[in-house]
């Protein structure tokens, strides 16, 4: 199959390579074949190979996906394939991008765990069955990738904008009950940058591999800054 | 902006979303109903002049417009022209205050 792959940081172009194609291939294969036999210079990133680290996202025929585990089969078009580094983040090299914004993001909108207790008390009881860690359940096995981030039109025309991973981070917290920062961090995805700038157009939930819903999580924020505007907390 | 005034950036052009929503429902409705077998101008006037709820009914729906569309507008402006401060804000002040007044001045028009 044809690959043509970024080569460059914001000035570039694309570099095709001739790649044979295996059964149960994945992208992620396809590049690493690239960069061990055909081209050295080659930069990209990968960790776990299994869905678990979220480090090897790029875009596929111009789709954020993470290539670890998306097969050759899923993806190639006329039986080519076009590789390059996420959007939305600037290029160090190649395929890897520069992921700090999107991280410094997570702590913008207070992604951090503030619990009350230490180690010396007992554990705090969590019911599974409580609906609360049912809504985190659904938004807690976000491994960072930034595809949703990637696929973001608003993070496009908004740098600021916090995106939709750093938001899913701020709901999941604020449905645990043992966090204690919840107003300050209501506050925090409530400005300029956050919840209100989204414009629902779901191309996040679309993308996440881990078929995570940062729509519904930034729908649960707006719903809990208004309560908390109503009762003048905020 | 704050998370406070974001915050009621947002209810505000919510409620109003909703306010536009029956109103234009009703607007529709009664356009279609009171035109069935037509209508002309001196009849409009007969029924809009003096009339208080009808009065009423526009003046909330032109308020209702002038907070819903500058809010919008807004973020129009901040992503597609980057524009924010205080030029923004006074350019949409405006504009509020232009489409309120433009609509009220309608308004009177057939209820006077
Ligand atoms: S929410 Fe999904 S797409 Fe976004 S960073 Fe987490 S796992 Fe990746
Ligand atoms: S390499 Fe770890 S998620 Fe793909």
């Amino acid at each position: 199959m044809k690959v043509a792959v970024w080569k460059g940081a914001a000035q570039g172009s694309f570099q095709e390579f001739d790649v044979p194609r295996q059964p149960s291939q994945t992208v992620l294969d396809v590049v690493t074949y690239i960069q061990r036999r055909l081209d050295s210079s080659l930069a990209y990133r990968y960790a776990c190979r299994v869905g678990m680290c979220g480090s090897c996202a790029m875009t596929v025929n111009g789709v954020p996906r993470w290539t670890c585990r998306t097969h050759v089969d899923k993806v190639l078009h006329n039986e080519a394939l076009r590789i390059e580094p996420l959007k939305n983040l600037p290029i160090i090299r190649d395929l890897v991008t520069d992921m700090s914004a999107f991280f410094d993001k997570w702590a913008r909108a207070k992604g951090q765990f503030a619990g009350s207790r230490t180690k010396r008390d007992a554990f705090a009881p969590i019911a599974s069955s409580s609906p609360e860690r049912a809504d985190i359940d659904a938004g807690i096995e976000c491994i960072g990738c930034a595809v949703c981030y990637s696929a973001c039109d608003v993070v496009a025309w908004n740098p600021d904008y916090l995106g939709p991973a750093a938001l899913n981070r701020a709901w999941t917290l604020v449905k645990d009950t043992r966090d204690q920062r919840t107003v300050e961090r209501l506050r925090a995805v409530a400005g300029d940058a956050g919840v209100h700038s989204c414009h629902t157009h779901m191309s996040c939930t679309e993308r996440c591999p881990k078929r995570i819903s940062p729509t519904a999580g930034i729908a649960g924020l707006k719903r809990a800054i208004l309560k908390s505007a109503l009762k003048g907390e905020l | 902006m704050s998370a406070r005034g974001e915050t009621a950036l947002w209810i505000a052009q919510r409620a109003s979303a909703a306010v536009l929503g029956l109103c234009a429902i009703v607007h529709l409705a009664v356009i279609i109903y009171a035109v069935q077998g037509g209508l002309s101008a001196a009849e409009i006037l007969g029924r809009t002049r003096g009339n208080l709820a009808w009065l009423a009914f526009y003046s909330i729906f032109v308020l209702a417009a002038a907070v819903h569309a500058p809010i919008g507008l807004r973020a129009i402006v901040i992503e597609w022209l980057g524009w924010r401060g205080r030029s923004r804000t006074g350019f949409l002040v405006i504009f509020a205050a232009l489409l309120g007044w433009l609509g009220m001045r309608a308004v009177f028009a057939v209820f006077l």
